[in-house]
């Protein structure tokens, strides 16, 4: 009896992550079409669905499902389509890890910030996989370029995770984000400003979206690829920016902390999260495109060094306030 | 970064105290100012102070586009709204319309077809001339070649020819981008009226003539043979006022021959004419165009009848 509602509780945690996989990153991609317009003095999608195009991704996935699923000749073809589901089915997983609030969360697991940053460094294997498996000099070039940028970025953004760990004492999700005071957004804020840009890097958006630079390398890794399999890989974009967003929300910004946060925890992590959306889309408006030896030099130069100053503080504070 | 661009600023620097060694005077000068350079160097605009002001600058500039109206126009759902000498589609005014083909000949692609015939009417009079006029047949403007320069409308003497602002007529064939009269015609209901004449411009003349006080009522010819004197010295006086003054000058002399040796001979053909009109208008010329045949007599003191001939021709 009890190991049958077992099982039903998984299922439905399962179908619930997978409904907010699916849901949110369609809410940032339309509200990145819409953001994105009136930045730029446009008004973006207007007619699908009716009310200024909010139904705008759902035609484009059916125009993606429409399309032919093409393979190059010369790509390997099994890892070429394999690819894309090694970079969206780690988002997933972390998705479900990251909590909403202490109690609406997919699995709550004690060393849930070590699990996220682990899964979220597999997705670049995806990416490598379908770069190499292409048969294209742009996709192997856009490859290389996000190998190397995500093994110069993995460092600080665990820097700065640890960093959060070491001030609550925990490796949850949950810890910490039940350890965060206020104090934080002060005590934090630089390992929270080298989060951000580190998951701007690891999400290959711009100003870091140098491997799918499109006035240089055609589309990066996504050159070969159309139709259903392209728009996983979009979606693993878009899933990799709800994920950072709420990661940061929880890690950085407290998360469910708020008024009425006994019942309305959730909405204050989501919303806090969506807010953090918002500013990478903003950034993503605002800024040029880094070269590549400039992206390197960001990392090694600036952001790792503040990475290890914020561990640096954070230990005395930790040692002070003991 | 910003290391590298503080660089860069630096690096023209030392070049500059190189080039005004052949001045005497400049080197102190430039040793002055070779110093100032490095704080001023964000004054000239042309390059920011480090990184971080531009890129604050970026965020600034994306935001406050956010909170203003997007510029797309939404055509299809919104029409334009397009100034009033907009050249849409030209529209024609077929009563106008005299099949001078001056807008024809001028086009500079050619494209306006226009054909018509001649028609004789009969005199309105009895025994007087059947007159010529143009009726026209065919007016059609290719829009598929026209370039929309708008030079017919320019020369159209008779204001046959107009600009409308609609834009509206693609087609899916190009043959059908030629537009018959008819639908030149129903272009008319949309061109615009015309723009309000400044204020401060002079009144038009159309409305200056219109306003004008009637002439007085001419004494009797009995009585003007008395006040030739008279009426001579009042020609100089009104100046502006020609082709009126002109008229009384003629009568005058009809019943003076003896006035001007100088003047035309008309005085043999203005005796019977001058009692009917005492009015310039055209419609006292029509008339004696009437009279003149009617009356051979002045056949062969044509010459002499030169002025109201001419009139006759043109009309």
């Amino acid at each position: 009896m009890s190991e049958g509602w077992n099982v039903l509780e998984v299922v439905l945690r399962a179908v619930a992550v997978l409904a907010a996989f699916l849901v949110l990153p369609l809410l940032v991609g339309q509200t990145e079409h819409k953001v994105m317009a009136h930045m730029q003095g446009r008004l973006g999608p207007m007619y699908a669905g009716g009310f200024h195009g909010w139904a705008q991704l759902v035609a484009d996935a059916v125009k993606f499902i429409q399309k032919e699923d093409i393979t190059p000749a010369r790509a390997d073809r099994g890892v070429f389509r394999l690819a894309p589901f090694v970079a969206l089915i780690p988002y997933l997983v972390a998705m479900a890890v990251v909590p909403l609030s202490p109690t609406i969360v997919g699995a709550d697991v004690p060393g849930s910030a070590l699990l996220v940053l682990a899964a979220t460094g597999v997705g670049i294997i995806g990416t490598l996989m379908g770069g190499w498996a292409s048969a294209s000099k742009y996709s192997m070039l856009g490859a290389m370029r996000a190998a190397a940028q995500l093994v110069s970025y993995e460092l600080p953004m665990v820097l700065a995770v640890a960093s959060v760990a070491l001030a609550a004492g925990t490796l949850s999700m949950v810890g910490i984000a039940e350890a965060w005071t206020p104090w934080w957004l002060l005590w934090q804020a630089p390992g929270a400003f080298v989060f951000l840009v580190a998951a701007l890097a690891e999400l290959q958006r711009p100003p870091f979206d140098m491997p799918i630079a499109d006035s240089e390398l055609v589309f990066g890794i996504f050159t070969e690829y159309t139709g259903l399999r392209f728009a996983f890989f979009l979606l693993a974009e878009y899933a990799g920016i709800v994920l950072f967003s709420l990661i940061f929300s929880v890690l950085w910004l407290g998360g469910w902390a708020g008024p009425f946060e006994a019942g309305l925890g959730w909405l204050w992590t989501i919303l806090k999260a969506y807010a953090i959306a918002v500013l990478m889309i903003w950034l993503r408006v605002s800024w040029p495109r880094l070269r590549e030896d400039q992206l390197q030099r960001l990392a090694w130069v600036w952001l790792v060094p503040i990475a290890l100053l914020q561990l640096a503080i954070t230990a005395v504070g930790v040692v002070m306030m003991r | 970064m910003t290391e590298r661009t503080q660089a860069e600023q630096v690096n023209p620097e030392p070049v500059e105290p190189v080039q005004p060694v052949g001045g005497e005077a400049q080197p102190e000068e430039t040793r002055v100012t070779a110093p100032r350079p490095k704080e001023t160097a964000p004054a000239p605009g042309t390059k920011p102070s480090g990184i971080l002001p531009g890129l604050v600058k970026g965020l600034a500039a994306t935001a406050r586009t956010l909170t203003r109206h997007a510029h797309t126009a939404e055509y299809p759902d919104v029409m334009p709204k397009l100034p009033p000498r907009t050249r849409g589609v030209i529209a024609l005014t077929e009563e106008n319309c005299t099949s001078c083909m001056l807008c024809a000949r001028e086009c500079p692609d050619w494209c306006i077809y226009i054909d018509s015939h001649k028609e004789e009417l009969p005199p309105t009079t009895p025994g007087g001339r059947a007159r010529q006029r143009n009726v026209l047949d065919r007016f059609a403007i290719d829009f598929s070649l026209c370039m929309y320069c708008g030079i017919c409308v320019e020369v159209c003497p008779f204001d046959a020819l107009w600009w409308s602002p609609e834009f509206e007529y693609a087609e899916l064939d190009i043959r059908e981008l030629i537009h018959e009269k008819d639908r030149l015609g129903a272009w008319m209901a949309t061109v615009p009226p015309p723009a309000a004449l400044d204020p401060a411009s002079a009144e038009p003349a159309e409305l200056v003539a219109a306003s004008k006080p009637p002439r007085p009522v001419r004494p009797a010819a009995g009585e003007d043979e008395a006040a030739p004197a008279r009426v001579r010295p009042a020609r100089p006086a009104p100046g502006e006022g020609g082709p009126p003054a002109a008229r009384p000058r003629r009568e005058a002399r009809a019943a003076t021959p003896a006035a001007t040796p100088t003047d035309t001979p008309t005085d043999t053909a203005t005796p019977p004419t001058a009692p009917i009109p005492t009015d310039p208008a055209p419609t006292a010329v029509l008339p004696a165009a009437d009279a003149t045949p009617s009356g051979d007599a002045p056949a062969d003191a044509g010459p002499a009848d030169n002025p109201p001939a001419d009139k006759d021709g043109g009309a």
